[in-house]
């Protein structure tokens, strides 16, 4: 029991550097301040114990004393506030070229799939020096995908995407807890985080994989009929989804959003609650007919059509894809930078 | 003018004016609601106390033996809802300032002296749900009812022990109203407010936040009632609700709830101070008005329990923001106390060594709560044992130590009857220690990264050595609390009794007889000093020609 009794947690990414520089301050500064407080009440409860003959000085108050130490502590706060806002502002900004994974969390496992197609149950294998960002739903109650040794944690929720990214820094072998409480089995709801050198993992992620996730994503885009209403010319009864991620998207109440992971997920499981202007709202729910799994899968198939339409412009690979997956091969030719037909075009 | 009797054998006082169970049951008489609460909440107290032991037992080791997780989830659960709405929110306003704020401002009874009855009522009648609902099987969603969990998933009695705090709710709300109209309406005769006891400023300040706080929990609780009956689809995504949305109505009121149990400890240790340095309190205005910063202030940081829930980064910098805006006030009053001794003469009796604790605890919790408030950090430690560190440094090391405090400054007023003075120097001593060895431990806990609610921590036995200090310490904490128990009991038949003002302490409740009259005063005080008037209290009676201080 004793051999084994760290005072201070393992730091494995470029976050546990920042957050323990901003706890070693504070530490410091509360250090300092308690050791204030605890002096004077010490000194002063002794120099001035109750003496036989000897009365209290009767002392009002004094402004400039209640000035200063209002003044000094706040200023002291709003250091602390303003570093420990940078902190989180880097903590919350996933760098644009992350590698992105996908978690699931339910009752009580945590289940990870790669873009490269590896699941996971209760572990994630990530390379050393580079940047993971998580892409994070549940399936069921409040999770919270908490990493102590890379210094991150995030909610993860039912209904919508969480973010959250990391770079480790050191290989090794890391707790994986579920912080947030969600009932019998919370405590065993942990897990492992490997971090590996980048070969190795470079082997392990391309070990016996049934195939990427967009791959899936693709299969399913045909296999459940998405692909003819999403059609990849302007005669679709439903948005043309070639370049939409990531860009503004007019909706029928007048909103712009923007179509992330987020709103793609909610127009998959419910359709009418941001519907893009100029369709009809025709799309049946796919909530309860698709997994959380499958809804990333798609998601992701999105995304890659998207990206690859952005860099290689029109007649693309992704809008061969769509076509592919369509029934019918449609003889228009995808056009670039209009992802969503306006109403006039709309049969 | 009456001529007072030395030493009368059986003068007329509040507890022996009527005897039987009806006397008490039916009472209006303010002093007597407090000791019915007092009875209460000190049940309830050990009930809780009971279940903390509990918990502490199982995290001696790592797996899971001792109880079932089911069990344990339950026992963190009721633990949290014991303490938190049935002693800690009552313990000071329902106890001390019951008995304490009619005579503070030289009034007869509070201003709706049925309705003061009617709250402990609610309070009992909420408190029986509590006990059925443990009884039959307990709650095991936390103390926080998190939806969806609340709402969907778990199969426990959360309607009822809502249906329990609800109504210990309103007894809460109805004792706020009764303090507002009391301390607006039925000051004495010159009892101006910048006269005020500061105890009686702490205790405005709460009032407050129960009448404007404590109807959102309400609310919240009959929202999640209605989606576990009605599924309406607020708070569950499937239908178009949103779980954090419950987390904001949750904490709207159980963040100011923390002042409701905080602020009238910090109104104790006040008194306390300033009667064991003879000063009156340095920054007289400036702790009073910290008082009602806090109670503003304190609505308006909610959201820093939910820094990794899912909200956005601005509305968190806000939240984050403000969180140290609330600190403020806290720390001017620690400030204003520590000056308080300067040049005092301070005498170390049993209530002012609480005094020297709370200040103590109260330092390392809100300290620490700077470093929760640090958005970079709160992301590493929320959900875990730095948290549950912080706020029981803040709630059991600062209110409760207080109210300890008060209730050995009071006891001989209350009762009539002296406590056995080593004793409780003793057991503050206890406590002290207890609570220290308990809950330090828990921030190096907290900072490794260990959650809250765990069970069972045998995927990381490092842990171990931190625990077992914890309960340790647990033990101790628990010996601590029983003591004073035992000797107040002891002391209500064995005690010396008590002369009116044992301590020679200003304020007006010390000016009437231990125990008080039914009502308060034989005669109504007409006040013309200011409040803490030690200078005048410890002048010599015939020569002024004693030095004064160094």
């Amino acid at each position: 029991m004793l051999n084994n009794f760290p005072l201070w947690p393992d730091q494995a990414s470029t976050m546990a550097h920042r957050v323990d520089a901003l706890y070693i301050f504070l530490l410091v500064v509360t250090g300092m301040m308690a050791l204030l407080v605890c002096t004077c009440v010490i000194f002063f409860a002794a120099r001035f114990r109750h003496r036989p003959g000897v009365r209290a000085e009767q002392i009002e108050g004094s402004i400039p004393l209640e000035i200063t130490w209002s003044a000094i502590p706040l200023l002291v706060f709003m250091v602390i506030f303003a570093w420990g806002a940078v902190v989180y502002f880097k903590e919350r900004t996933p760098p644009a070229d992350a590698t992105e994974v996908y978690v699931v969390a339910k009752q009580w496992m945590w289940k990870v799939e790669h873009a490269e197609g590896q699941r996971e149950i209760n572990e994630l294998h990530v390379p050393v020096g580079r940047d993971v960002k998580l892409i994070m739903t549940s399936q069921d109650v409040i999770h919270s995908f908490y990493i102590p040794a890379f210094r991150i944690k995030q909610d993860v929720l039912p209904g919508r995407y969480t973010v959250e990214w990391f770079r480790a820094t050191k290989p090794g072998v890391y707790h994986l807890f579920c912080a947030e409480y969600c009932g019998t089995q919370h405590s065993g709801m942990v897990g492992d985080i490997v971090v590996m050198e980048p070969a190795q993992y470079e082997a392990w992620i391309n070990g016996g994989t049934t195939g990427p996730l967009s791959t899936t994503g693709e299969k399913m885009f045909a296999e459940l009929g998405c692909a003819t209403c999403h059609r990849t010319d302007t005669q679709g009864r439903g948005p043309n989804l070639l370049g939409v991620f990531g860009k503004p998207v007019q909706l029928e109440d007048g909103r712009t959003v923007t179509a992330d992971e987020n709103y793609l997920r909610e127009c998959i499981l419910d359709p009418g609650a941001k519907r893009v202007k100029g369709f009809q709202p025709i799309m049946p729910t796919f909530q309860g007919l698709v997994s959380e799994e499958q809804v990333n899968a798609l998601v992701a198939y999105i995304k890659k059509i998207s990206t690859a339409d952005q860099s290689d412009g029109a007649k693309t690979s992704a809008s061969k894809a769509i076509s592919q997956a369509t029934d019918r091969a449609q003889p228009n030719q995808a056009q670039p930078n209009q992802a969503q037909p306006n109403g006039s075009q709309v049969q | 003018m009456e001529i007072a009797i030395p030493q009368p054998v059986e003068r007329e006082n509040y507890l022996n004016k009527e005897y039987g169970v009806w006397s008490w049951l039916l009472t209006t008489d303010h002093k007597r609601i407090a000791l019915l609460y007092l009875v209460s909440i000190t049940f309830f107290f050990f009930i809780g106390g009971f279940f903390a032991l509990l918990i502490r037992l199982e995290l001696l080791t790592p797996a899971g033996d001792l109880v079932q997780a089911d069990t344990y989830n339950k026992l963190f659960t009721m633990h949290g809802m014991v303490m938190v709405f049935f002693f800690l929110i009552p313990s000071i306003p329902a106890v001390l300032g019951n008995f304490l704020v009619p005579m503070m401002i030289g009034a007869k009874d509070l201003a709706f002296p049925r309705i003061n009855l009617l709250s402990w009522y609610l309070y009992i009648i909420g408190g029986v749900f509590m006990l059925h609902c443990m009884l039959t099987g307990g709650v095991d969603t936390g103390w926080t009812f998190y939806a969806p969990f609340s709402t969907n998933f778990s199969n426990t009695k959360i309607v009822e022990a809502g249906i329990g705090i609800f109504i210990a709710g309103f007894s809460s709300i109805l004792t706020g109203l009764n303090f507002v109209v009391t301390i607006h309406r039925m000051r004495a005769p010159g009892m101006t407010w910048s006269r005020l006891p500061l105890f009686i400023w702490a205790h405005y300040a709460t009032s407050i936040i129960q009448l404007l706080g404590t109807p959102v929990i309400a609310v919240t609780i009959v929202l999640v009632a209605c989606e576990r009956a009605l599924h309406l689809g607020i708070f569950d995504p499937k239908l178009g609700g949103d779980p954090v949305l419950f987390q904001h109505l949750f904490w709207f009121y159980s963040h100011p709830a923390v002042y409701i149990m905080i602020l009238p400890s910090m109104g104790v240790v006040t008194e306390i101070i300033a009667c064991f340095s003879r000063k009156r309190i340095f920054g007289y205005s400036f702790v009073a008005f910290s008082s009602i910063a806090i109670a503003v202030f304190g609505f308006l940081v909610w959201a820093h329990h939910m820094f990794v829930a899912g909200i956005s980064v601005y509305s968190a910098l806000v939240f984050s923001f403000l969180s140290y805006a609330v600190a403020l006030p806290s720390a001017i009053k620690v400030f204003n106390w520590t000056a308080t001794l300067y040049k005092g003469s301070i005498r170390y009796d049993a209530p002012m060594l609480y005094a020297f604790g709370f200040l103590g605890l109260f330092t390392i919790g809100g300290l620490t709560g700077l470093f929760l408030a640090a958005l970079g950090i709160n992301v590493h430690v929320t959900d875990t044992y730095f948290v549950v560190a912080h706020f029981h440094y803040i709630m059991v090391g600062g209110a409760v130590m207080g109210y300890l405090g008060g209730m050995h400054f009071w006891w001989p007023k209350i009762s009539g009857k002296l406590y056995p003075e080593g004793w409780a120097r003793l057991a503050a001593l206890i406590v002290f220690i207890g609570f220290n060895l308990t809950f330090f431990p828990q921030f190096v806990l907290g900072y490794l990264g260990m959650p809250r609610r765990y069970y069972d921590y045998s995927h990381m036995p490092e842990f171990q050595v931190l625990n077992v200090l914890s309960t340790a310490g647990a033990t101790v904490l628990g010996v601590g609390y029983l003591l004073p128990m035992v000797y107040f009991l002891w002391s209500m038949r064995y005690g010396k009794p008590a002369s009116d003002n044992p301590w020679n302490a200003a304020g007006l409740e010390w000016k009437t007889t231990s125990p008080p009259p039914t009502f308060n005063f034989d005669e109504e005080p007409v006040v013309t000093w200011e409040a803490y008037n030690y200078e005048e209290l410890d002048a010599p009676p015939h020569t002024q020609e004693v030095p004064v201080a160094r």
